[in-house]
């Protein structure tokens, strides 16, 4: 257990035990109400994933052309019901998990307020049963983003109005958290760099969650007939506010995970502070207020909008991508290297343990995250490719690799300590969650590139049927195909996921007063002696250094294939 | 120090070794993704521009009928539907309107001329997708979006509607035929 048992300033244990418990693995304090929070956030976002689990298997058995599960009406209504239970009830019940925790535990504080948790969270829940039973009921048959003039039940905004105002009190509570912390000097110097992600990603939310009130109340109120139609293009400028700018919200939360996982399963420790900090900090100034990617080929706005607001500044949001990206493997291979594993290039990757779920899934969320969304995600959104990827199967072919095989695989990773620190309970079945990561890793990764390549193709998004439209070939059916396997495979990892999380709340052996059962950390390698290598060591790096430039020149091909495909289409203007 | 705990007060210290290097290309990359942009909106053929003009749906939908009926070459049975075909003049502006859930009219078009396409919507938001090219863009009512477009192929070219437009969405297919 060495690699996470973390020494505590003295004095500081006797504090922390009095509103909770030490830790019996890593040491830490675990504020009682922090707890609970984490608790029940973490398993109702469970059960939503799973809720939402169900309808992706139905979508993919629907799109697979030669299975064709649904009819047209279902198709439609599950494609809403996916949509909202994965990207926002799923995302934010843990996402306000993980900020209960990273502003209590690593600041050695207490949650600020019980009430405002238990508000938050009630709130949150009622709105997202109200959406789901509204779409349920055929109510809402008009996907996540409801674009106007399209319109759903009143119920339907209201449900997304209570979810997003219950977030924003979550982030209330953690933002007085850390205040209360910072007055009663529970930490000495900077917070946590986890803390400090975490903070990143809160506020974020808030301007975020803003966008969200700002384009749901007056479409509220028009469904229920007392305002006027909101203009459909303001629609889209704003509710990609909220669409977009909650995406960098998952990148960030995600990245603090990243940096908390390579801690406590390989010792990884930041290299450079200030570099990850400072891009944290790209993250918060230039999220894209405009959310101007989705609007590329959009009418009324013009090039030179559309322009500046996508590459805003330089990319400098992408920028702080590419940093993560780089020094989170290189706080790994550092660890590594320093325990003794010093063999070649990539001899430190290789005896990492890939069989502890919390790295596994951690790193397959990196690489996935990397190579396909990011590179996708930059290619898709800029001006001109725009033109042939808009509202075709590239797009979730896109996301499903940023806030599934990213986010979403980071946070399962994240449950695999979660479970046995926070509940106290060792998993059952670890065999089998050793290899989960790997099959969903896998199967989304499969249904991504299905996506992708039919949509390359043509082949729209959230269509029930393309044969009507004769215009697409056996080519295009094959990868519908793919994506309906892959979807069954990442079916089956998430179904095991959410099968071992609630066997583990049942089933598992209580480990309180004692340490969890390890997963198998990395340990320093037999007959090696520890070493400190410095940043600056280009030894010490050369493995990430080289895996760096590869994702660079995988990039760049992507990036300017994509061009020459449009070049090869009608000129337009 | 690891993540989850506070790092030591000096934590704030310049980039070394390959991070700088891999900072100062991540950065230099940045620019090329930046300038490509403003780059092929002066040299390249493919822009969109969202020239736009304010139109209410039935004035469009006016517009539209006085140019089929100006134009008009034929006209083809879909179902319960006639859709008339129609070749606006080389050069000249055409006229698509989306509904749920078709396109109308069937516009001919000719090899190398250039045409303002004028496209909007007379309910709901729709997405033109033209197919095999897949060239795609945005179909909102209220606003007449209007491509400065040049065919440089000849062929059936079907338009699918790609933006959610209610059940009979993927019933919605349209046609560009170039001769
Ligand atoms: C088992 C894993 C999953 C599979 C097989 C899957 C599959 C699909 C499929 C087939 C679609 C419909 C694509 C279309 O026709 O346009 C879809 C849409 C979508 N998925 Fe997933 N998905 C999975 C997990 C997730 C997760 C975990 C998230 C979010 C965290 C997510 C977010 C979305 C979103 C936002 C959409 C778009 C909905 C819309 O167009 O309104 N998916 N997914
Ligand atoms: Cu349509
Ligand atoms: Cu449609």
């Amino acid at each position: 257990m060495s690699a996470i048992a973390i020494p505590l300033p003295s004095g500081l244990r006797e504090v922390a035990a009095d509103r909770g418990r030490l830790c019996a693995t890593t040491g830490l304090p675990v504020c009682a109400v922090a707890q609970r929070f984490i608790k029940l956030n973490a398993v109702t976002a469970v059960v939503f994933l799973l809720v939402g689990g169900i309808a992706a298997l139905l979508l993919a058995l629907t799109r697979w052309q030669a299975v064709h599960l649904l009819n047209a009406e279902w198709f439609y209504r599950i494609v809403t019901l996916h949509g909202l239970n994965m990207l926002i009830f799923w995302i934010l019940f843990m996402e306000v998990a993980i900020l209960y925790f990273t502003c209590t535990t690593p600041l050695n504080s207490r949650l600020f307020s019980e009430k405002v948790a238990w508000v938050s969270f009630g709130m949150m829940l009622v709105g997202a049963v109200m959406v789901d039973v509204v779409i349920l009921k055929g109510q809402a048959d008009v996907m996540m983003t409801s674009y106007l003039p399209l319109l759903a039940h009143p119920l339907f905004y209201l449900g997304i109005i209570l979810v997003a105002v219950g977030t924003l009190i979550g982030v209330f509570n953690f933002f007085a958290t850390l205040y209360v912390a910072k007055r009663d000097k529970t930490y000495e110097g900077s917070v946590p760099l986890v803390t400090f992600g975490a903070t990143a990603a809160a506020i974020i939310a808030v301007v975020t969650l803003l966008h969200g009130a700002i384009v749901m109340i007056p479409t509220f109120t028009y469904s229920m007939g007392w305002t006027p139609a909101p203009d459909p293009m303001w629609y889209r400028l704003i509710w990609w506010g909220l669409g977009h700018q909650s995406q960098q919200v998952n990148v960030c939360a995600m990245v603090a995970v990243w940096y908390f996982l390579s801690s406590v399963t390989v010792g990884a420790r930041p290299l450079n502070e200030a570099v990850c900090r400072g891009a944290f900090i790209l993250y918060v100034c230039f999220i894209n207020i405009a959310s101007a990617h989705h609007l590329l080929v959009d009418p009324a706005v013009g090039a030179s909008w559309k322009i500046w607001n996508t590459s805003y500044a330089m990319y400098l949001a992408v920028l702080a991508s590419m940093i993560h990206g780089f020094t989170v493997p290189a706080g790994v291979e550092v660890a590594m290297r320093e325990k003794g594993y010093l063999r070649g290039l990539f001899g430190w990757l290789t005896s990492a343990p890939w069989k502890n779920p919390g790295f596994s899934g951690f790193f397959l969320s990196l690489v996935i995250f990397g190579f396909g969304g990011g590179i996708t995600g930059v290619t898709l959104g800029t001006e001109q490719i725009n033109i042939i990827a808009h509202n075709t199967l590239r797009i979730p072919g896109h996301f499903h690799v940023t806030v599934v095989g990213g986010t979403t695989l980071a946070f399962m990773a994240l449950a695999y300590y979660v479970i046995p620190l926070i509940f106290q309970r060792d998993f059952v079945g670890r065999k089998l969650a050793r290899l989960q990561p790997y099959i969903f890793g896998f199967g989304i990764v499969l249904v991504a590139l299905g996506m992708s390549f039919a949509g390359s193709m043509g082949v729209p998004r959230r269509s029930w049927d393309i044969s009507l439209a004769g215009a697409y070939g056996p080519a295009a059916h094959l990868m519908l195909g793919v994506v309906g396997i892959g979807g069954i495979i990442a079916f089956a990892g998430l179904l095991l996921f959410c099968l071992l999380c609630v066997g583990t709340l049942l089933f598992g052996e209580s480990n309180q007063g004692r340490a969890m059962a390890d997963w198998g950390v990395a340990q320093p390698a037999t007959g090696a002696a520890p070493v400190r290598l410095e940043e600056h060591d280009h030894n010490a790096t050369k493995g990430t250094f080289a895996l760096a430039l590869i994702f660079l020149a995988c990039f760049a091909v992507y990036y300017f294939a994509n061009w020459k495909a449009l070049a090869d289409v009608w000129p337009v203007k | 120090m690891s993540s989850i705990v506070s790092p030591p007060s000096d934590w704030c210290r310049a980039p070394a070794g390959h991070e700088r290097i891999w900072l100062g290309l991540a950065l230099g990359w940045c620019l090329v993704l930046s300038l490509m942009m403003p780059f092929w909106h002066f040299k390249g053929k493919q822009n969109s521009r969202g020239e736009a003009y304010a139109v209410k749906p039935d004035a469009f939908l006016a517009r539209a009928e006085k140019f089929i009926a100006a134009n008009k070459v034929g006209e083809e049975k879909q179902g319960p539907n006639v859709i008339p075909i129609v070749e606006p003049p080389p050069g000249g502006d055409a006229y698509l309107v989306a509904r749920m859930w078709s396109w109308n009219p069937i516009i001919k078009l000719r090899l190398g001329q250039t045409y303002r396409l004028h496209l909007s919507s007379i309910d709901l938001q729709h997405g033109f997708s033209l197919q095999p090219l897949n060239m795609n863009f945005q179909v909102l009512p209220g606003y007449d979006h209007v491509l400065t477009l040049t065919p440089t192929s000849k062929g059936i070219f079907p338009i699918v509607c790609n933006e959610f437009c209610g059940i009979g969405h993927q019933m919605m297919v349209g046609r560009i035929v170039v001769e």
